[in-house]
């Protein structure tokens, strides 16, 4: 067994090539924010009814699958499992990246993305977006720091260990933050539940290893390096288990809303007769997101070592966007309901579902985010020792490849 | 005579009002009034300690087909509503028509001006806020446009400015990519009228199914109202504590 070696990316063509497409991509988004500055939120497909849309499902979905793919990272150093150690510093690398192509789109879709200075230094602390834009800056450096404590030469264990508890704890509220932003809007009938922190950490789990699995996919494909297939079957089979947390969340989910007499009506909406949302719920995110990666990843007659799982990591990141849409969408184009008992209408959509029709250009800002966080990392991976350049099954912890 | 007992963070504001006393009182008014003033001359002649400003509706006097209280609002503040889903609406007429037995009624909807406002908790910069006297408003200088308080309003209150805006009252102060919404014509307070265009223009039309005062004052007309006769807040499950009450819904 060789000790691991990190190595810089050389500069291939191909290397260049994927750096040049996200690029054009941040330059395209980039265009898109001129345009929207320019114009007002009038040319995007959102209205004062449907008021976060495309942007921030994209945003949101970057901001906790970075939280995720920082799991790789802890189950190594925090759990004590030493066949992730190899891959721990991708996944902080990453981590910092994706909460930097999603904040990237959250704050660029603002009214006034030219004020973003005043969410800096006037804080209203019973706002959980103001202790987001805390627990996300924050975030940045410990885990910073926990890269440092991964990469440098003679830092004590304990400082290794101290540092990974501290960025493993500040994720898990980092997550609480985001799905509170929606469990504590209490005046919503899709939102109002405690449940939220806890179905996003595990919808962080998910998507963080799925993305994490499909940076490490390519990035060894395209650098001709080596990726264990026994810690690849290992992290597969654990994405399995993430995606089953993610579906157990939602059943629950859903089974307490139904038993709330008031919430009966969103759910048969949501579940039934919701249009375009009921079918994102039940084949994106339930068929695509959950179920065919499960079986990819857990059917017995799938030898999972030998396959599928670009493809599994890949269905779960659009199950994610699926439910994601859901949730943020859905969520808002069931009406509020102001009046209980009563029928309404007025000139303000009161009592109708709401419409939205994203823009296409909702869309190049959401892929921007995925392409500047996709180039930081490419960037980080260039210019440092990230990616092991020998990560064979043979270099792997041994005592993983007994069990 | 029983006063409102809905206002209780009016109640604690009332009580710190008068605990530090009217100069320091009139200083932290005269900042949200210069506020959204906006070049306009402030004018502070209509600060009252200690006062609860609100709204009752009586939907019994409210007909379907009457909508001066909403092209009123419109013009006193400069909004428009074209009927795009992206025109702002500050004030709204809503048909009920109850499920049980089909009865059918007409009110306008506006801001409640809560007691605790859920978008003052969520802004992130504090751009939300509530007045002493209960109002609530958004200052447009600090709103940086990210409309967590339009998910987090029960009453659908707030608009986004979705488009450049023109021809804007001075007193009124709107800006794209910022949220606004019912104000309760602040500037129409703060000079002393003691009413609102909305209100105004109600009893204009001689329906008087609108009425504006002090419900902290028990010989205000609101207040007398609220304590003869019965009326409700929308949504009250939530505890918010409105400004704003109906009747005969």
């Amino acid at each position: 067994m060789e000790r691991i070696v990190y190595r810089e990316l050389r500069s291939t063509p191909k290397v260049w090539g994927v750096m040049a497409l996200c690029a054009a991509f941040v330059a395209a988004a980039g265009a898109v924010v001129l345009y929207i500055e320019h114009s007002g939120h009038i040319v995007t497909g959102m209205n004062n009814q449907i008021v976060w849309g495309v942007p921030h499902v994209f945003a949101i979905f970057l901001i906790v699958a970075a939280s995720g793919a920082l799991n790789v990272s802890s189950i190594g150093s925090v759990f004590g499992k030493m066949a992730y150690k190899p891959v721990a510093r991708l996944a902080n690398l990453l981590a910092v990246s994706l909460l930097m192509g999603g904040l990237a789109v959250l704050v660029l879709d603002l009214g006034r993305p030219d004020r973003l200075i005043m969410a800096m230094y006037t804080y209203n602390f019973s706002s959980i977006f103001a202790w987001n834009i805390l627990l996300y800056t924050g975030f940045m450096g410990v885990v910073a720091v926990y890269l440092y404590t991964l990469m440098a030469r003679g830092v004590d264990p304990r400082a290794l260990k101290a540092a990974s508890l501290l960025a493993f704890v500040w994720r898990l509220a980092l997550t609480t933050g985001t799905g509170s932003i929606f469990g504590w809007l209490v005046a919503r009938t899709a939102y109002d539940s405690a449940i939220m922190a806890p179905m996003f950490i595990a919808m962080s789990f998910s998507f963080g290893m799925a993305m994490f699995m499909l940076v490490m996919i390519l990035t060894t494909s395209i650098t001709q390096r080596v990726y264990s297939p026994e810690l690849r079957t290992r992290q597969a089979r654990l994405l399995g288990v993430f995606v089953a947390a993610v579906l157990y969340f939602v059943i629950v989910h859903h089974l307490s809303n139904i038993y709330l007499a008031k919430k009966g009506a969103y759910e048969s909406w949501i579940l039934l007769n919701g249009g375009i949302y009921t079918w994102l719920f039940w084949v994106g995110q339930v068929l695509i997101g959950g179920i065919i990666p499960m079986i990819l990843l857990f059917h017995p007659k799938i030898d999972v070592k030998k396959g599928y799982v670009l493809l599994a990591a890949l269905l779960v990141v659009l199950g994610g966007f699926a439910q994601l849409y859901v949730i943020i969408v859905g969520g808002q184009a069931f009406p509020l309901e102001i009046f209980p008992g009563f029928e309404v209408s007025s000139s303000f959509s009161d009592g109708v579902i709401n419409e939205y029709t994203p823009e296409w250009i909702e869309f190049v800002l959401g892929f921007g985010g995925i392409a500047l966080a996709l180039m930081i990392a490419g960037l980080g991976m260039k210019f440092l020792r990230i990616v092991p350049d020998n990560l064979s099954d043979d270099n792997v912890d041994p005592t993983l490849l007994a069990d | 005579m029983i006063i409102p007992t809905k206002e209780k963070g009016a109640d604690i504001s009332r009580r710190d009002l008068l605990k530090k006393g009217g100069a320091m009182a009139t200083v932290t008014l005269a900042s949200g009034v210069t506020l959204m003033s906006f070049g306009g001359k402030a004018r502070a002649d209509g600060l009252k300690p200690g006062a609860r400003w609100g709204l009752l509706i009586d939907a019994g006097k409210c007909p379907e087909d009457c909508s001066a209280c909403v092209s009123a609002c419109s013009k006193e503040h400069g909004w428009e509503n074209n009927g795009l889903n992206t025109d702002p609406q500050w004030i709204r007429k809503v048909t009920l028509r109850e499920k049980s037995s089909g009865r059918e009624n007409s009110l306008p909807v506006m801001c409640q001006h809560c007691d605790e406002p859920p978008c003052v908790d969520v802004c992130p910069t504090g751009a939300s806020f509530k007045r002493e006297d209960g109002i609530v408003l958004v200052n447009k200088h600090t709103c940086i446009g990210c409309r967590y308080c339009m998910m987090a309003c029960p009453f659908k209150a707030r608009s986004f400015v979705h488009e450049p805006v023109t021809d804007q009252r001075t007193h009124s102060p709107r800006g794209n990519g910022t949220v606004e919404g019912c104000n309760m014509c602040v500037h129409k307070i703060d000079r002393g009228d003691g009413t609102t265009a909305c209100v105004e223009a109600c009893q204009a039309t001689g329906n008087n199914a609108m009425m504006f005062g002090d419900l902290n004052d028990p010989e205000s007309d609101i207040a007398i109202a609220v304590s003869t006769y019965a009326s409700v807040e929308l949504r009250a499950d939530l505890g918010l504590g409105l400004g704003v009450r109906y009747q005969n819904i």
